[in-house]
């Protein structure tokens, strides 16, 4: 495959996808043409391969002009250490950060050498995602003393917030250093959520580990169960029946209606509009009630599986869906005209938490966020997987990048998956649900890559001989999109910061693992 | 006679505020198309609250302790001044209008201090945003009061409501202008949409709530209490002011009865018009609220001069 004027020697690896090993040194040299080409890294992650190689492994994925791309570099046991690539893309620098605490495999030379998931939990000196961690190692309950950095100065004042919050949201710390009400610095501290994921991933069985992916963050279990299972059977070569692939499309553009219900009507609420909120919430209520009835679950959990899907709609099912979607699009037209004139709300929304497109662009915005930023990435419409291929995904873009222009792709998602939805319904193929997976017969990787309703979820899996998973790498495009929340409230009032923050809506359990 | 009657109003009103917060808070959930919490979901909240343990941080203060039950007293002081149902009762000269802006100022100083006192980091917010808004809407308030008080050559309730509601009908557009002002401004200190969110759980957009995060129990139920007194004298004063028709004149005790049945009628249609103009604002950014309570004031200072201009 070639970036620049370079062939990397990477090879297809699925449709969209490239898949090569390298030098560490070079590495760095891909990273710089992919930047330079315009493309994006979307994940970093480490690996213990001692056990297969006698090393640890540093592994990448960048988004280029043909696809996904995920390079590899096998580092030495001792000392494992890969060059920095945070000055390249600034969005690795936290997933350096977490690949250290888990692994201790070192960026070189890289500015910010702080732990990031590591809290005080465990000592410095272990690592627990290493094949040798010992997990009945009692916990420690050290102090956190994480050096937040100051903002000094006459009339600066730090407000610390979280990671226990009034509302029912998930746990993250805040540290706002402001002046008056501007807000000159918001750092994050995230992790909180660290539950162990990837280590748990370890020794599991395929399906069993399906069940897990979907779990990583819940309110894209669709998009995890998806790109899980999208690597699992294209490690182990398995063929999908068409009707599971339509299936799971479906799956995954009712959960991004029902997240994008919920959050314009939280947009609505953050800004005292309880009319907006109640009435996008009673829409979504029914939207995860009819789910409930037609598959069995609200948010539709364990409906994919590996080889292919486990629920199946009617033509009962399928014209009641049909009928919904035409009254859902009826009534969020109609809720939209309310948004659109309502001068307070449109007021707040405007000029607020402003990402611009070049800045978006250097700091790796994506998903949704990035859209609003006019940072044109969509997997389903530029590299489709079946069955978007036939579907002719419209992106929705924002040149504003403020909360009015995130929640305008929200509303032009919601009516293009809905769409989508009808689209599939009419042409559904017919056939079976489900296909038994090829044996694994020798260590087998694959990566799936699938567009959820926050952006693009990357799941790299390692199959090991004995057929079960050795390495699983989920990747959620909060840890691109976090750092720009830090940087998108910079000049806004602290009053405004739950608007913007809820306007990205990032996932915590999904980046803190 | 007088004095039971006084009492009998100050009871009925610090009782039954609850009553008023319930049924704004039924009516906005009727609005937004929720099942409404019963109307005496209010007094739940406080008899919970009453038979909790009250939690208060170690570095508290004794005026953190002090400051609940000094702006509950603050707020049914108030509440005694205030004409509901008959009018000129004893309390009443205790305090003009002037004093009573002076009252409401104390319980908010004690809020703010209070608030401080403890020196988390939202307490000192809120008590530094709560001045910002009163600091504006007191000036504004008072230039309602004088406005009013001008056509009755008094500052004293009794007097203001006796010129009004018992004397021949005449219609004042100062006093168009200058229900209008007190609209806003009564939205601005009570803590309601567009200036706060009553109901946010959000703590950085936080007004008055910020200021009472560290209170529980019984406190608490003091604070939320004075809150819905406060509520209940700001929709009396502008029931006095402005539609003072129908309250009992001194010693009138006939016309008790349909006194009480107007102030109830008013106050269920005032509430129902809070509720209304809530569901349909959303709250403004922070810093417009000067611009909205500067058109508070502006609004009372034309009234003034359209008195001037066509009343006198």
């Amino acid at each position: 495959m070639q970036i620049g004027e370079h062939d990397w020697h990477l090879d297809p690896f699925g449709r969209h996808i490239w898949r090569g090993r390298m030098e560490a040194g070079q590495l760095l040299a891909l990273a710089r043409a992919v930047k330079e080409e315009g493309g994006q890294l979307v994940a970093l992650w480490g690996s213990d391969d001692r056990h297969l190689d006698g090393g640890f492994a540093i592994h990448a994925a960048f988004l280029t002009g043909a696809g996904l791309a995920w390079a590899s570099s096998a580092l030495p046991a001792e000392a494992p250490a890969y060059p920095d690539l945070a000055h390249i893309f600034p969005q690795a620098d936290r997933m350096q950060r977490a690949t250290f605490d888990l692994l201790g495999i070192t960026a070189s030379e890289a500015v910010d050498e702080r732990k990031w998931l590591r809290h005080g939990a465990w000592p410095a000196n272990v690592f627990p995602l290493r094949r040798d961690f010992d997990p009945s190692l009692p916990p420690i309950h050290d102090t956190d003393a994480y050096p937040f950095i100051r903002v000094e100065g006459d009339g600066v004042h730090e407000i610390p917030v979280g990671p226990i919050h009034a509302g029912t949201i998930e746990p993250g710390h805040f540290r706002f250093s402001i002046i008056g009400e501007r807000i000159l610095r918001l750092e994050q501290r995230l992790g909180y959520t660290h539950k162990g994921t990837e280590k748990r991933f370890e020794g599991m069985d395929l399906a069993t580990g399906a069940k897990l992916a979907g779990r990583v963050s819940g309110d894209s279990h669709s998009a995890y169960a998806w790109a899980y299972c999208m690597a699992v059977e294209s490690a182990t070569a398995s063929a999908v029946p068409e009707r599971a692939v339509w299936l799971r499309a479906l799956f995954l553009e009712i959960e991004r209606i029902a997240n994008h219900l919920g959050d314009l009507g939280y947009l609505g609420n953050d800004v005292a509009l309880g009319f907006g909120f109640m009435q996008f919430w009673r829409l979504k209520e029914d939207w995860l009630r009819l789910s409930a009835k037609l598959f069995g679950h609200r948010y539709l959990f364990d409906c994919i599986v590996p080889g292919g899907v486990a629920k199946d709609i009617d033509d009962g099912g399928r014209a009641e869906l049909a009928a919904e979607a035409d009254r859902i699009e009826a009534e969020v037209r109609s809720l939209k005209a309310i948004y659109d004139d309502h001068a307070t709300l449109q007021d707040r929304f405007a000029n607020t938490g402003i990402v611009k497109p070049d800045l978006a662009a250097r700091l790796g915005l994506t998903g949704l966020a990035g859209r609003a930023s006019a940072q044109a990435w969509d997997a389903r419409a530029q590299f489709p997987q079946a069955p978007y291929d036939q579907l002719d995904v419209s992106m929705a873009t924002q040149r504003r990048g403020d909360v009015l222009a995130r929640a305008e792709v929200r509303f032009a998602e919601v009516t293009e998956s809905l769409r989508l939805i009808r689209a599939l319904l009419t042409r559904l193929p017919a056939g079976e649900l489900h296909a038994p997976l090829a044996p694994v017969a020798a260590v087998c990787e694959g990566v799936g890559w699938v567009e959820g309703w926050r952006g693009e979820v990357v799941v790299a899996v390692r199959i090991g001989a004995d057929g079960r998973l050795d390495r699983v790498h989920p990747h959620d495009p909060s840890w691109q999109n976090w750092p720009l929340l830090e940087i998108g409230v910079l000049g806004n009032i602290v009053p405004d910061f739950p608007l913007i923050n809820k306007s990205f809506n990032l996932s915590y359990s999904g980046q803190d693992l | 006679m007088s004095v039971s009657l006084q009492l009998a109003q100050s009871l009925l009103a610090i009782l039954l505020a609850p009553l008023l917060m319930g049924w704004v808070n039924q009516c906005r959930a009727w609005l937004q198309g929720r099942t409404a919490p019963p109307i005496t979901q209010p007094y739940r909240t406080l008899r919970k609250l009453f038979l909790k343990d009250a939690v208060i941080a170690h570095h508290a203060s004794p005026l953190f302790r002090f400051a609940p039950y000094m702006i509950f007293a603050c707020m049914a002081l108030a509440a005694g001044i205030v004409p509901t149902i008959a009018n000129d009762l004893p309390f009443s000269p205790a305090a003009d209008v002037i004093a009573l802006v002076g009252i409401f100022a104390l319980a908010r100083v004690f809020l703010a201090l209070a608030a401080m006192d403890i020196g988390t980091a939202f307490g000192s917010l809120g008590a530094r945003r709560e001045m910002l808004v009163s600091f504006l809407a007191e000036p504004a308030l008072l230039m309602v009061f004088f406005t009013a008080s001008l056509i009755s050559q008094s500052t004293e309730l009794p007097v203001i409501v006796q010129t009004l509601a018992l004397q021949e009908f005449a219609i004042y557009p100062s006093l168009a202008f200058a229900a209008v002002a007190f609209w806003m401004i009564s939205v601005a200190e009570n803590a309601r949409i567009p200036v706060d969110n009553p109901s946010t759980h959000l703590e950085l957009t936080m007004i008055h709530e910020a200021m009472i995060l560290e209170y529980s129990a019984r406190h608490l139920a003091l604070i939320e209490w004075a809150v819905a007194l406060k509520l209940f004298t700001y929709s009396a004063l502008g029931i006095a002011l402005f539609l003072p028709w129908g309250i009992a004149a001194q010693g009138d005790i006939a016309a008790l009865p349909l006194a009480l049945v107007a102030m109830v009628a008013k106050l269920l249609i005032g509430g129902a018009v809070l509720a209304f103009i809530e569901t349909i604002s959303a709250k403004v950014r922070l810093f417009r609220a000067p611009e909205f309570l500067g058109t508070a004031f502006l609004l009372a200072v034309l009234g003034m001069l359209i008195h001037f201009l066509l009343e006198v």
